[in-house]
C-alpha cells in the first residue's frame, strides 16, 4: 500500500467532520447558534498544526521525560536551597492555589467547546488544548509538591480555590467563562487570556523563577510553552474566524473582547502584586511589563484588527493610569487581610523598596512608601497591623475595593460605582466591572461573594478562628513572614538563624 | 440586557436580605484613608442606633488609624448611598434609612492621612 501524505494521515486519524444522519446537525450540536455567532462555512476554520494523535503523544512524553529528569535532580539536590530567599516561595503558593485549578478548568472547558464546535479543525483544535491543560495541571502539582515538603501553604490548594476569599477572584474568572456559550468561552479564555495577556502571566511566574533560583519552575514553564503557542495561534485563529465568517459577529466580538480583556485585567492585578512585592529578584515591574505587553503588543494586535472593525477596549485609558498603582494596592489588600490568607505577606526590606521606588518614580515614593514604613513601625513595637474586619469586594470580580479614582485625577480615594437591579443594591470598584454586570445581572446577583457568605452562616462560624478551620488553613499557612515557621526553617537551613539571634 | 442561555435562566440572587438573619449589609468607608485598604462590611441589626455604629462598631476597622482619635465629630462629612447625609446619634440605622447594602461614607476635613497624602 502506499504510504500516505501527511494530510490523509491526519485526515484518518482526526475524522471529526462526518455528517449525521439519524439527527439533524442543530440537535448534535446544541450550542452552536444561540449566541448569535453567524457561520457561512465552518470548514474556513482549518487546524493549522494537523498533528496527530500518535504525533501528539510523542512530542509531549519527550517534553515529559526531560521535565522529570529535571524535577528529580531539583529534589535530589534540595534545589529549594538555592532559591534567592524563602519570600519567592509565596509566588508558588499563589500559582498553585491560582492558577493551577484554572488549568484544570481550562481542560474541561476546552473539552466541552471540542464538542460543540461543529467544525472539525476548531475540535481537534480544542481536544489538543484540553489534553495540553490536563498535563498542565499535573506537571504543576508534581513541580510544586517539592516544595510541600519544605514550607506551608501547599497542602490543601484545591480546597482554598473553592472556598478562600482571595481565589474567588481567579475562580470566578472562570466559572463565568465556564457557564458561557462556546464561542464566549473561546474569546474569554483562549483569545483574552492565552493571546493577549500571557505574557503578563508567564514573564512574572517564569521569568520570576529564572531569576529567583528555581530551575524546577522554570523547566515546567518552558514544557509548557510550546503548548502555549498553538494555544495562542487557537486563540487568535478563533476569533478571526468569527470576524470573518459575518459582519453581523462583529459587534458580539467586540463585546466579548470588552469584557473579558477587563475581567483578565483584574485578575491579574494579583499576578502584579506577586510581581512587584513577592518576588525577591524581578525581572520587570507590573507597569513595564504592562507597556510592553499590552500597550505596544496589545497596541499593534488591536491595528491588525481594525480592518474587522475591531478597537481597543475604551476602558485602556483607565489601565494606563492604574499602572502605576495597582500592584501597590493589592499589595496593601493582601496586608491588611492576610490573617486569612494561605501566604504570607511583609514590609519590602530597604533594598527592595528602592527598587519601587526607581520602578514607580511618580508614585511610590509619594503614596506607599510611607504606608509601608508606618506598618514597619507598627510591627517593631510588636503591634503588626491586621485587619480584624472583612472588605467590601465587587460584585463582578470579587477584589476588595481597594481600587481608586486615580483614572479621575484622585489617586487615594477608593472609587465607588453601584447600580440596582430587582430592588437590591450591586456594588463595583469601577465603572467596566459595573457595565460587565448591567449586560448580564442574572449572572453575576448569584456570585458567591465571600464577606456576605461569611456573613450568612455559611463558612464554619463567625470568628476568624472558625473561618480558617473551614478553609483549613493551619497555623503557619498565614500571617506574616516574619515569624513564620517558613522563615524559621530557612535561617536554619542556611545557617543564619544564630547571626540573627546574635544581632537582637 | 439580559443574559444570553440555553434556556430559562432563573434569577437567584444570593445575598438578599432574607439570607442575614435579621441582619442588614452595611459598608463604611472613610474617605482618603488607604491604611484601611478599602470599605469594610458588616452585619448588624437594622435597630441599632447610630451612635453605637459609631461607637461600638467603625473603631474595629478604622481604630487601627493614627488618626482615628483626632476625629472631631463636628466637623465630619457623612454621605448615605452617594448622598449628602447628616445623621441622628440616638436614631436606628433603620430610621436614618440605612438599607441593606447601604454604603456610609465619611469625610474628615483636615485629617488628610498618613504622610498627609491620603493614606
Amino acid at each position: 500500500m502506499a504510504r500516505m501524505t501527511l494530510k490523509e494521515r491526519y485526515h484518518h486519524m482526526t475524522r471529526l467532520g462526518w455528517q449525521p444522519t439519524y439527527q439533524p446537525m442543530e440537535k448534535v450540536y446544541p450550542q452552536a447558534t444561540y449566541e448569535g455567532i453567524k457561520v457561512r462555512n465552518w470548514d474556513d476554520w482549518e487546524d493549522p498544526f494537523r498533528m496527530t494523535m500518535e504525533a501528539y503523544w510523542k512530542y509531549q512524553g519527550e517534553k515529559e521525560r526531560k521535565l522529570y529528569a529535571i524535577m528529580d535532580s531539583f529534589a535530589q539536590n534540595n534545589g529549594h536551597l538555592n532559591l534567592s530567599d524563602a519570600r519567592y516561595v509565596n509566588a508558588l503558593k499563589l500559582f498553585l492555589q491560582g492558577v493551577t485549578p484554572l488549568e484544570y478548568q481550562a481542560h474541561r472547558g476546552f473539552a466541552r467547546q471540542a464538542r460543540q464546535f461543529p467544525g472539525e479543525g476548531a475540535s481537534v483544535a480544542c481536544h489538543m488544548q484540553s489534553l495540553d491543560e490536563l498535563r498542565h495541571t499535573q506537571t504543576q502539582i508534581h513541580t510544586l509538591s517539592h516544595y510541600n515538603k519544605y514550607f506551608d501553604g501547599f497542602h490543601d490548594f484545591t480546597r482554598w480555590h473553592d472556598r478562600v476569599w482571595y481565589l474567588s477572584v481567579p475562580k470566578s474568572f472562570f466559572d463565568d467563562a465556564s457557564t458561557a456559550g462556546p464561542f464566549e468561552f473561546i474569546v474569554s479564555v483562549g483569545f483574552s487570556f492565552e493571546f493577549v495577556l500571557t505574557n503578563l502571566l508567564f514573564v512574572p511566574f517564569m521569568s520570576g523563577a529564572a531569576y529567583n533560583g528555581d530551575m524546577s519552575t522554570v523547566t515546567f514553564g518552558f514544557s509548557a510553552q510550546s503548548d502555549e503557542s498553538r494555544h495562542m495561534t487557537l486563540g487568535l485563529q478563533a476569533v478571526k474566524f468569527m470576524l470573518e465568517q459575518h459582519e453581523d459577529n462583529v459587534p458580539i466580538v467586540q463585546q466579548w473582547i470588552d469584557k473579558w480583556l477587563w475581567r483578565g485585567y483584574r485578575v491579574l492585578s494579583l499576578v502584579a502584586a506577586m510581581q512587584d512585592y513577592m518576588l525577591p529578584e524581578s525581572p520587570m515591574s507590573w507597569k513595564e511589563a504592562w507597556e510592553i505587553y499590552f500597550e505596544e503588543n496589545g497596541g499593534a494586535l488591536f491595528q491588525d484588527l481594525e480592518r474587522y472593525g475591531i478597537r481597543m477596549p475604551d476602558y485602556a485609558p483607565i489601565c494606563a493610569a492604574e499602572k502605576d498603582h495597582l500592584s501597590h494596592q493589592v499589595w496593601g489588600i493582601l496586608y491588611n487581610h492576610t490573617a486569612a490568607a494561605a501566604f504570607h505577606t511583609w514590609v519590602p526590606d530597604e533594598r527592595k523598596m528602592d527598587w519601587l521606588s526607581a520602578k514607580y518614580p511618580d508614585t511610590f515614593d509619594k503614596y506607599y512608601r510611607p504606608r509601608l514604613e508606618y506598618w514597619r513601625e507598627l510591627e517593631q513595637k510588636g503591634e503588626r497591623y491586621y485587619s480584624q474586619t472583612l472588605p467590601l469586594i465587587c460584585q463582578t470580580c470579587q477584589i476588595p475595593m481597594g481600587f481608586t479614582e486615580v483614572a479621575n485625577g484622585d489617586p487615594m480615594q477608593v472609587a465607588y460605582r453601584s447600580t440596582e437591579y430587582n430592588g437590591d443594591r450591586y456594588h463595583f470598584c469601577s465603572d467596566p466591572c459595573q457595565a460587565i454586570f448591567e449586560r448580564e445581572p442574572e449572572k453575576f446577583v448569584h456570585a458567591w461573594l465571600p464577606p456576605q457568605q461569611i456573613f450568612q452562616g455559611n463558612c464554619g462560624g463567625a470568628s476568624l478562628e472558625d473561618v480558617l478551620k473551614w478553609y483549613n488553613i493551619q497555623p503557619g499557612d498565614n500571617l506574616d513572614y516574619a515569624g513564620s515557621p517558613d522563615e524559621q526553617r530557612w535561617l536554619e537551613w542556611k545557617g543564619l538563624a544564630a547571626a540573627r539571634e546574635a544581632a537582637e | 440586557m439580559t443574559v444570553n442561555s440555553i434556556g430559562e435562566y432563573p434569577v437567584l440572587p444570593r445575598d438578599v436580605v432574607d439570607n442575614f438573619h435579621g441582619n442588614i449589609f452595611v459598608v463604611l468607608g472613610w474617605d482618603k484613608h488607604m491604611m484601611i485598604s478599602s470599605p469594610m462590611a458588616f452585619p448588624l441589626p437594622p435597630d441599632m442606633p447610630f451612635g453605637a455604629l459609631v461607637q461600638e462598631v467603625m473603631p474595629a476597622a478604622f481604630g487601627p488609624h493614627p488618626e482615628w482619635g483626632e476625629i472631631d465629630w463636628a466637623t465630619v462629612e457623612w454621605t448615605l448611598d452617594g448622598e449628602p447625609f447628616t445623621p441622628d446619634m440616638e436614631k436606628s440605622l433603620a430610621d436614618n434609612g440605612i438599607g441593606h447594602k447601604s454604603v456610609i461614607r465619611l469625610r474628615t476635613p483636615g485629617l488628610d492621612g498618613i504622610a498627609g497624602v491620603g493614606i
